[in-house]
């Protein structure tokens, strides 16, 4: 059986440092695994978050070599051996314990995307008609896990902290989810505008290439958002029509 | 000592998976202040794990589909020790539930029609599974969740559950501590509604996260109520088996509901060697007819891989007892050999299910549209727990309530797939309307401090002991090594008595318990508090386990290896008796309603 060497960050709010630990590695483990195992045996209060172990909560958040990455898709046979795993918490988000971070900030921000509000019932029973294809269009945004990782890399949270200002990917990700929803009849663009900032994305694509659902989240949520309020603020059309009308 | 938080609701929901949501949705939506509080963050519940979808006799795809048929499948499905009030509710309550999460904004798949599209799972006699490709569990959740945080509910994320507080018999609200910082709270409330989930980490292999250590089961338990049917664990036939790291992990019976195939190693059917007389009018005897039951032919009988969970589980035991399993201990699920009956197969596995195609290719280097998968039993989900009224969910104890896997009854001695999550909303709206009437009819009862006290002393006692203590994880390692050998599939006396040694052996230990670091995020102590309630949950499904001398739904005895009528007749109750220690009793069932009966005896 082979043998691993880790470099896990351990510390509080305050301060840190990276404690050095060997574990074993069996066939087919993952990153999660192996801490655990390092948890069970040799650090029994070391902090982490985990629920299913099969990528599908996004709990396990961690950046590993630096990498965002859940812990429980990462197999340990894709990383090199031959130097320490470095396994730190993600830098985006104030630190609480060791892997463990503060993320209520993006449950806070949830709250105020404006909820879903469905056109009136299709049928005489109370219930509606979808196609598929309508269906199929949102379902790429409701398989998101949560797992912020794409907050933890978007450079207008991790680097210029505007979270007062930008409600960030997985959230621009949670609005083009109710404003795409075949049903949904509410009006966010003013929101996606001011309060949520959809502007300040400058398309760097970072979020989509660290979500382990594999989101277009740049092309496929932001940037339609982004036509969304340039359509409804800056249609020069539009703003003249407006303006007739004395809106 | 004495240092806590309080907090005062009028109903304080402990959980906040599926049954835990509904529950707070409906106890606000009833005008009293809710608040919730969860051992993960919020939306991480275990209900996310849930693939297959919901079962409601919604009648979409089979409009000979009704809730007569759908309440005879599940009381078959439960070999009839279910509570039948709790199945005809439930029935006939679904759809409208399943309808009414579309109206806070869940996306089902979608007939040619546009209604909800529904398929096919084990023991439900027409396709009833409203569903989201494989990810369904996913979908509820979010939408609960999101519905649920414009409600003014109190959500408490990460917040963990000590013990119940009582005044005189009725619980009064929860000591919690929270996991971030390690400090206690007292929650007082008129109400408390249980819904904690299962039991699962009790075993080795499991498909469960490590939330699911029997908390609910365990406090309500302690504060007196009265737990049934703790003997019947479902092992959930397909478990991931290799590498085995991910051995345990779910495998969607939906994968069997779209046509899947089990083999053993020689390449044979193994499920058409034996069909239980209760099914064989319903079950196909060739591949032929199994396959047009799978694509929609109304005349066509099911296959079967269909059969009830844990009829297919002990087959695919047998399997591998017998020589015939896989290299590493399992049996063969595959998929990929629908592509000689569709074109574009690929295609259609990978939109069907999606999240066991990424799963395996990414977990164990398979890819499931051209190679079969390697699946074996997996501890998946508890019929027992705490004892309710089926109306309004109340336990044996005044003020206490329980909704989704932590209370008992609907399923009895085997769950259908499909009829957990149409549980959570049945029953976990249930009890958030009677929690509500009853903290409206209750006034505010004082908590005894020396209850809250004593608790606190006795969870902080490990930090005394420190490194000299015993290591947790190794008491809970050695728990879940014993439970999964001696009280698992396939069970006898002998074993069981064994086990019951053991787990005495180990509360002992337990009882020397020490962690190390402080009290902000300590895993260590966690794990040492759960200890208590998965020894105390493993010790009743051991103690019912001997009580009933049958084999009958997921409980089977090697030594009474059949069915016997008599033991048909009761539930088996735990409950702590006035020496502190576990009492047996059995309870005879209600005698059906003459209307249910006859709907049993016109489907059969």
């Amino acid at each position: 059986m082979a043998r691993a060497q880790f470099r896990v960050w351990r510390g509080d709010s305050q301060s840190g440092h990276f404690d050095e630990y060997q574990t074993e590695v069996a066939e087919g483990m993952v990153v999660l695994d192996a801490i655990l195992q390092i948890q069970a045996e040799q650090a029994n209060d070391l902090a982490l978050r985990w629920n299913c172990k099969a990528g599908k909560c996004g709990s396990c958040s961690a950046e590993i070599n630096g990498h965002p990455r859940l812990m429980c898709m990462t197999r340990m046979r894709d990383l090199p051996l031959d130097q320490p795993i470095q396994v730190e918490p993600l830098k985006a988000f104030p630190p609480v314990k060791d892997l463990v971070t503060d993320v209520s900030w993006n449950f806070r921000a949830k709250k105020t995307v404006k909820k879903f509000k469905p056109r009136p019932p299709d049928a005489q029973d109370g219930t509606w008609r979808m196609t598929q294809d309508e269906v199929d269009r949102v379902q790429e945004f409701r398989k998101c896990i949560e797992c912020f990782l794409c907050q933890d890399v978007c450079h207008v949270l991790r680097e210029h902290q505007l979270q007062e200002q930008f409600v960030g990917p997985r959230l621009m990700v949670y609005t083009a989810a109710l404003e795409m929803h075949p049903l949904d009849v509410e009006d966010r663009a003013k929101d996606l505008k001011e309060a949520h900032g959809v502007g300040y994305c400058n398309i760097t694509k970072c979020c989509t290439k660290v979500c382990p659902e594999e989101i277009t989240i740049t092309d496929n949520a932001i940037i339609p958002l982004k036509e969304r309020v340039v359509d409804e603020y800056y249609d020069p059309l539009r703003r003249l029509w407006q303006k007739l009308k004395g809106e | 000592m004495g240092q806590y938080q309080v907090h005062e609701h009028d109903v304080l929901v402990i959980g906040a998976g599926g049954a835990g949501l509904r529950a707070a949705i409906e106890a606000s939506a009833g005008g009293v202040s809710v608040g919730l509080v969860c051992k993960s963050l919020l939306g991480k519940a275990h209900t996310v794990m849930a693939e297959g979808g919901i079962a409601a006799a919604l009648a979409n795809v089979d409009d000979r589909d009704s809730w007569k048929v759908h309440f005879a499948d599940t009381m078959r499905g439960g070999q009839y020790v279910n509570n039948w009030r709790m199945a005809e509710l439930h029935a006939q309550e679904a759809p409208a539930c399943v309808r009414e999460l579309e109206s806070w904004g869940a996306l089902f798949d979608r007939t040619h029609d546009g209604r909800i599209l529904q398929r096919n799972f084990g023991g439900h006699q027409y396709p009833r599974l409203a569903h989201v490709g494989d990810r369904t569990g996913l979908e509820m959740i979010r939408t609960l969740q999101d519905h649920g945080i414009h409600l003014g509910i109190e959500v408490h994320m990460e917040c963990a559950v000590v013990a119940l507080l009582k005044s005189g018999d009725r619980v009064v609200g929860a000591l919690c501590y929270d996991r971030e910082r390690g400090r206690f709270r007292v929650f007082r409330a008129k109400a408390v509604v249980l819904a904690t989930g299962g039991i699962g980490r009790a075993y080795k292999i499991t498909s469960n996260s490590w939330e699911y250590t029997g908390d609910g089961h365990s406090l309500a338990y302690r504060a007196g109520a009265e737990l049934i049917d703790m003997e019947f664990v479902q092992f959930h036939p397909t478990g991931m088996v290799w590498p085995p790291s991910v051995r345990g992990i779910l495998v969607t019976e939906g994968v069997r509901g779209e046509g899947g195939v089990l083999r053993n190693k020689e390449g044979r059917r193994f499920m058409f060697d034996s069909i239980p007389d209760l099914y064989k009018n319903q079950t196909s005897t060739d591949d032929e007819e199994g396959w047009r039951y799978t694509q929609g032919d109304k005349n066509a009988r099911r296959p079967p891989e269909l059969l009830t969970r844990d009829h297919v589980a002990r087959c695919i035991v047998r399997e591998i007892k017998e020589g015939r399993g896989t290299e590493h201990q399992g049996v063969y699920l595959d998929i990929s050999w629908i592509k000689e009956r569709l074109p574009h197969a690929e295609e259609h596995i990978k939109r069907k299910l999606p999240s066991m195609y990424h799963q395996f290719k990414q977990l164990a280097d398979i890819d499931i549209t051209r190679q079969p998968m390697e699946v074996g039993p997996t501890t998946h989900y508890m019929m027992g727990g705490i004892r309710v009224d089926a109306d309004s969910q109340m336990s044996t104890v005044p003020g206490l309530f329980a909704a989704g896997e932590c209370g008992a009854g609907l399923h009895g001695a085997n769950r259908l797939g499909g009829n957990s999550l149409s549980d959570l909303l049945v029953f976990g709206k249930r009890a958030g309307v009677h929690a509500a009437q009853y903290a409206k009819e209750h006034g505010a009862a004082a908590v005894d401090e020396s209850q809250i006290d004593e608790e606190m002393r006795l969870a902080l006692a490990p930090f005394e002991r420190g490194a000299q203590g015993e290591n947790p994880y190794q008491i809970e390692h050695e728990l879940q090594d014993r439970m999964q050998e001696l009280v698992g599939i396939v069970r006898q006396e002998g074993e069981m008595q064994r086990a019951l040694e053991i787990i005495h052996q180990l509360e002992a230990r337990r009882q020397r318990v020490g962690v190390t670091g402080n009290r902000e995020f300590n895993p260590g102590w966690h794990t040492a508090l759960d200890l208590r309630n998965m020894l105390a949950v493993s010790e009743a499904v051991t103690r019912a386990a001997l009580e009933r001398q049958e084999s009958r739904g997921a409980h089977f005895r090697e030594d009474y290896p059949n069915k016997d009528p008599e033991a048909g007749k009761f539930n088996v109750a735990v409950r702590q008796g006035a020496d502190g220690r576990m009492q047996i009793e059995r309870r005879p069932l209600e005698p059906m309603r003459p209307d249910l009966a006859q709907i049993i005896e016109e489907m059969k």
